[in-house]
């Protein structure tokens, strides 16, 4: 019944081995296709054999996924993915699992089983494509649609205060959690990288563009002219600094605040803030993920990546050691249990 | 009721012993004065003996209703018999009545000369206040005419009892339970020595408890063989049940050790995933304790991440199974959904209680049928199996799991209140007897060029379950509509009338795997009745009286009420009249008329309680004409 461990394949994977004969069906220049094509390059590194993968999805465009990656994948209900996953993984802590889902997907219909998920600390994947918009059901806004936004539902302009997903995956105290975006091909895979080698919840907030519903809604972390001073990248142990031409950090202020300032004169690389991913305490996580463009750079790579007992593992561990105390499972021993008396 | 006078010898004071076949005993009072726990040791001291027992435990829903209320008045009824019985029994030969409010709520329930044991120092002012009496009952002289009336001084007579442990006023009255106990064992001439054993195991660690307890027990036998009120006492010798061993079970322990039973012999980890709900979460309870038979349980953050977790577990090739009541059912539908499209093995249990909505959380009620038939959307039938009673719950729920992984589906698997709480004697069986499920996970790709092919179904329309992990089966599935064969997303018309044909065949076809239906009584006649899930034991008792008293009546009690019985159409038809007890607006009648053309007739209860045998041998007799 013991599934074996994860060994390197005999003839290494690659990316084309990843691809399942399905056709993909997001609409042209969609931001998932990226994020499929990056997956695709980064499984096969991880020297784990396909069938040992299970991509698990809601419903939603992002959800689609898992039917174009050629491994185990189930394709859920709306929002119900971390739950799935979670039996999954319960069923058999041997496979490797991600769960892809969608900013209406994990943080509206399925807030719930995300916060629970999270805090469990389960051993699975979480890859949020945030567009900021419901892109199946044609472009109403989402929990992550900035007020004002004009949708279908809100011709007038959002109403609705957004949530940033990941200061609510670091208030569920998440072990892992980092942000990137579709077409920073380079960043994107380091960071499904570092996810995929994390243990426990792993979950990245992926900018995507939905170029049909919400176009250009990250235009400024993607855009050549803009992207270097609204962005910053998180590389641990370094000061942030961000600007063209690198001339600015990011300092924290007195009250625990963030403000940007000017390299150069007074201020040195010494001043600024140094990301440290590994801080014990969120709190320097959940600071980073307050800095919202336009008023500040957003940081983009790693917030947090810290260990803790998996949910998954704490389970194994009660079961052998429930097995080590009282033994195999005696069924002779069970039914006879309690008071028992002979009828002649 | 026979009863035989047996000469008195010295030994018994000078009081008569009775021999009785059947008697039924109520305990009750507040809900924090042991109640339950104490005809939990009846119902044992009198299983152990060797009697039929039949038990129905009634709660409230409130955990500390305040002391002395009405809605706060505990009660746990029990039968026990020189024969076989299948009901806790109508009226009650004795009541015991902590309180005010427990005699009032109860007292309609005891017979005409029964006898009425009451704790005569709560009939005081604020307890009369409290249960909104007037006047104190106990004066009430045409009513206290009506039965044989013990009014005890239980708080005092205890207190003396365990002076000088050094217990508190209060600790002391935590154990005049025992003491009603003891009272009625001297009367039903009770051996106290398997509750003895549960108090020093119970309280093993509070020496002063332990002590205290089983001197209020024998203070209370004491005082019945002693005091003059009581004159007589009765004994009811041991029934002739089928030879063996037994112990007692209720539904949910029942359930919970056949999911163990069956993670054990097939070498299967179950994966219980569950949210806590009245009446359903000891089963989540007794599972959670089972980790060395292979069941994993895992408490979920609500009911539907608990589903949609079974799909999961079942997707990586487990056997799952989650547990809830009528609310957590509703939670359910879309996930449960999920698993019918995706033809995957899991059990739903639903322990059924009063509904709509949160309903009556702690009382019984058969009304989740239909929502067990289409309460989800589409077309999306699935199997249903019903438990007729608490024993019966362990070989039903791995019959459950036989035809889920047999057929490759979600199986609903009902139960309700009255049977989770409910306990019986139950002979054990011998492990060889018991069933063993046979799981095949297929291993090779199924297609012409070496492809999987996740819907090539077998010849019971079955199709195959890869477990994740097995290589060159990587495959992918999801709730949209399926291409035959391959499991491809087809939205294509004729390919969903197809699969929609096939997913209804192949829960229809299940009809022919499992066994037909059999009738209790003659093979035609005048009267069928037809039952299902908990109210077997009073509908046999009391078509078995009726069929004594010459009635042409026969009994068929449903298990499988999806797929029905293949030979269900034909005995409905062989009868003049179909009648349908159920303890809802008739929801089997509804089907039975749907499928068959039937003039079924209902007789429906809906007050949260089980059906008492009079009341339909009155019906029965009625509707014969
Ligand atoms: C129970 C349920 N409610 C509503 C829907 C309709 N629905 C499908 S996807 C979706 C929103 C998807 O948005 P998001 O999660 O952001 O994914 P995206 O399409 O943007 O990738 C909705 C409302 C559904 N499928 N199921
Ligand atoms: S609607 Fe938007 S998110 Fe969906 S596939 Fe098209 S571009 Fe992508
Ligand atoms: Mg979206």
């Amino acid at each position: 019944m013991s599934v074996d461990l994860p060994t390197v394949p005999v003839q290494p994977l690659q990316s084309k081995d990843f691809a399942s004969d399905q056709e993909v069906r997001w609409c042209p220049r969609c931001g998932d296709y990226s994020i499929l094509a990056q997956m695709k390059k980064v499984l096969p590194t991880l020297g784990i054999p396909k069938e040992k993968f299970c991509f698990v999805s809601g419903i939603g465009c992002s959800s689609r996924f898992p039917y174009y990656v050629n491994t185990y994948g189930l394709h859920g209900i709306h929002g119900r993915a971390p739950a799935i996953a979670t039996g999954v993984k319960l069923a058999n802590p041997e496979l490797q699992v991600w769960v892809i889902t969608g900013d209406g997907d994990a943080l509206s219909i399925g807030g719930n089983h995300f916060l629970h998920a999270i805090r469990r600390n389960i051993d699975m994947k979480i890859i949020l494509f945030n567009n900021q918009i419901y892109g199946l059901t044609k472009g109403q806004y989402s929990p992550t649609s900035p007020l004002g936004q004009k949708s279908k539902s809100t011709p007038y302009g959002s109403v609705d205060h957004p949530l940033t997903p990941l200061s609510v995956a670091i208030g569920a105290e998440a072990t892992f959690v980092a942000r990137s975006v579709d077409v920073d091909i380079k960043h994107l895979t380091m960071v499904l990288e570092r996810a995929a080698h994390h243990k426990g919840t792993a979950f990245v907030e992926v900018y995507q563009d939905c170029n049909v519903f919400n176009n250009g809604a990250f235009s400024y972390a993607t855009e050549k002219e803009t992207r270097s001073d609204s962005i910053v990248y998180l590389e641990q142990g370094k000061p942030l600094i961000f600007g063209k031409n690198r001339e600015k950090g990011v300092r924290v202020a007195e009250g625990n605040r963030v403000e940007i300032v000017q390299l150069g004169g007074d201020i040195k690389e010494d001043d600024l803030l140094f990301h440290d991913e590994k801080a014990p305490e969120p709190s320097l996580a959940f600071l980073l993920s307050r800095m919202r463009y336009p008023e500040f750079p957003e940081p983009m790579g790693v917030f947090r990546d810290v260990d803790r007992t998996t949910y998954d593992e704490s389970v194994t561990r009660q079961v052998d050691a429930a097995r080590a105390k009282l033994g195999e499972g005696d069924v002779e021993k069970l039914l006879n249990s309690g008071d028992t008396w002979f009828v002649n | 009721m026979s009863t035989a006078t047996l000469d008195a010898p010295a030994s018994t004071n000078g009081k008569k012993l009775e021999n009785l076949e059947t008697v039924v005993i109520r305990f009750c009072g507040d809900s924090g004065d042991g109640m339950q726990s104490v005809g939990t040791q009846m119902t044992n001291a009198s299983a152990i003996f060797g009697n039929d027992v039949r038990t129905f435990p009634d709660f409230p829903a409130e955990i500390r209703a305040p002391a002395g209320s009405l809605f706060g008045v505990s009660g746990y009824q029990l039968c026990f018999s020189n024969h076989d019985i299948f009901t806790p029994g109508d009226a009650v030969d004795t009541l015991v009545a902590m309180n005010p409010a427990a005699l009032k709520t109860n007292i309609e329930d005891l017979k005409r000369g029964g006898t009425l044991i009451v704790n005569e120092e709560e009939f005081n002012k604020s307890g009369l206040q409290k249960a909104l009496y007037d006047a104190n009952p106990l004066d009430n002289e045409t009513l206290m005419a009506k039965f044989r009336v013990h009014k005890v001084p239980m708080t005092r007579l205890n207190r003396d009892a365990v002076e000088g442990l050094g217990l508190s006023l209060k600790g002391a009255d935590m154990c005049r339970n025992f003491f009603a106990l003891g009272l009625v064992y001297w009367l039903y001439d009770r051996d106290p020595k398997p509750t003895e054993d549960f108090i020093r195991a119970k309280f093993a660690k509070k020496p002063d408890v332990v002590e205290a307890n089983l001197r209020s027990l024998r203070a209370g036998m004491n005082y019945g063989f002693s005091t003059e009120s009581f004159t007589v006492h009765y004994h009811v010798p041991p029934a002739k049940l089928p030879a063996g061993k037994y112990r007692k079970i209720t539904g949910n322990e029942a359930v919970a050790m056949g999911l163990a039973v069956m993670a054990k012999l097939s070498g299967k980890t179950v994966v219980f995933s569950g949210y806590p709900i009245t009446p359903a979460s000891d089963i989540l309870h007794d599972l959670s304790a089972f980790k060395h038979f292979g069941v994993k349980t895992f408490q979920a953050e609500d009911e539907i991440a608990a589903m949609a977790a079974c799909v999961g577990s079942a997707f990586a090739g487990e056997l799952a199974v989650t547990a809830s009541s009528g609310p957590g059912i509703c939670l359910k539908g879309e996930a449960m959904g999920l698993g019918m499209m995706t033809e995957l093995p899991m059990v739903i249990i639903d322990v059924q209680r009063g509904g709509p909505s949160t309903g009556l959380p702690t009382k019984t009620e058969q009304s989740d049928l239909l929502l067990a038939m289409y309460g989800r959307n589409g077309e999306s039938p699935l199997p249903i199996i019903a438990a007729s009673g608490p024993g019966d719950c362990f070989s039903t729920i791995q019959e459950a799991f036989r035809i889920a992984t047999e057929f490759m589906c979600p199986v609903i698997f009902l139960s309700d209140g009255y049977i989770a709480n409910g306990a019986e004697p139950w002979r054990i069986p011998k492990v060889e007897e018991l069933p063993r499920l046979n799981v095949e996970h297929i291993t090779a790709a199924n297609g012409q060029n070496g492809e999987y092919l996740p819907y090539k179904r077998n010849e019971k329309l079955a199709r195959p379950w890869a477990k994740p992990g097995t290589k060159g089966l990587e495959h992918r599935i999801g709730g949209l509509e399926k291409k035959d064969v391959t499991g491809n997303i087809d939205y294509s018309p004729k390919n969903h009338q197809h699969m929609t044909n096939t997913r209804a065949a192949k829960i229809a076809n299940i009809a022919s795997f499992i066994p037909e239906q059999k009738v209790d009584g003659p093979a035609s006649g005048k009267v069928l009745v037809v039952s299902w899930g908990g109210t077997f034991g009073a509908v046999r008792t009391a078509v078995q009286k009726a069929q004594a008293a010459g009635k042409s009546v026969a009994h068929a009690h449903v298990k499988y009420m999806n797929p029905l019985p293949r030979n269900l159409g034909t005995i409905l038809k062989s009868y003049e009249k179909v009648l349908v007890p159920e303890l809802n607006c008739g929801q089997l009648r509804l089907l039975l008329r749907n499928q068959y053309l039937v003039d079924a007739q209902g007789y429906n209860k809906i007050e949260g309680k089980p059906f008492l045998v009079n009341e339909l041998i009155n019906v029965i007799n009625e509707f014969h004409g």
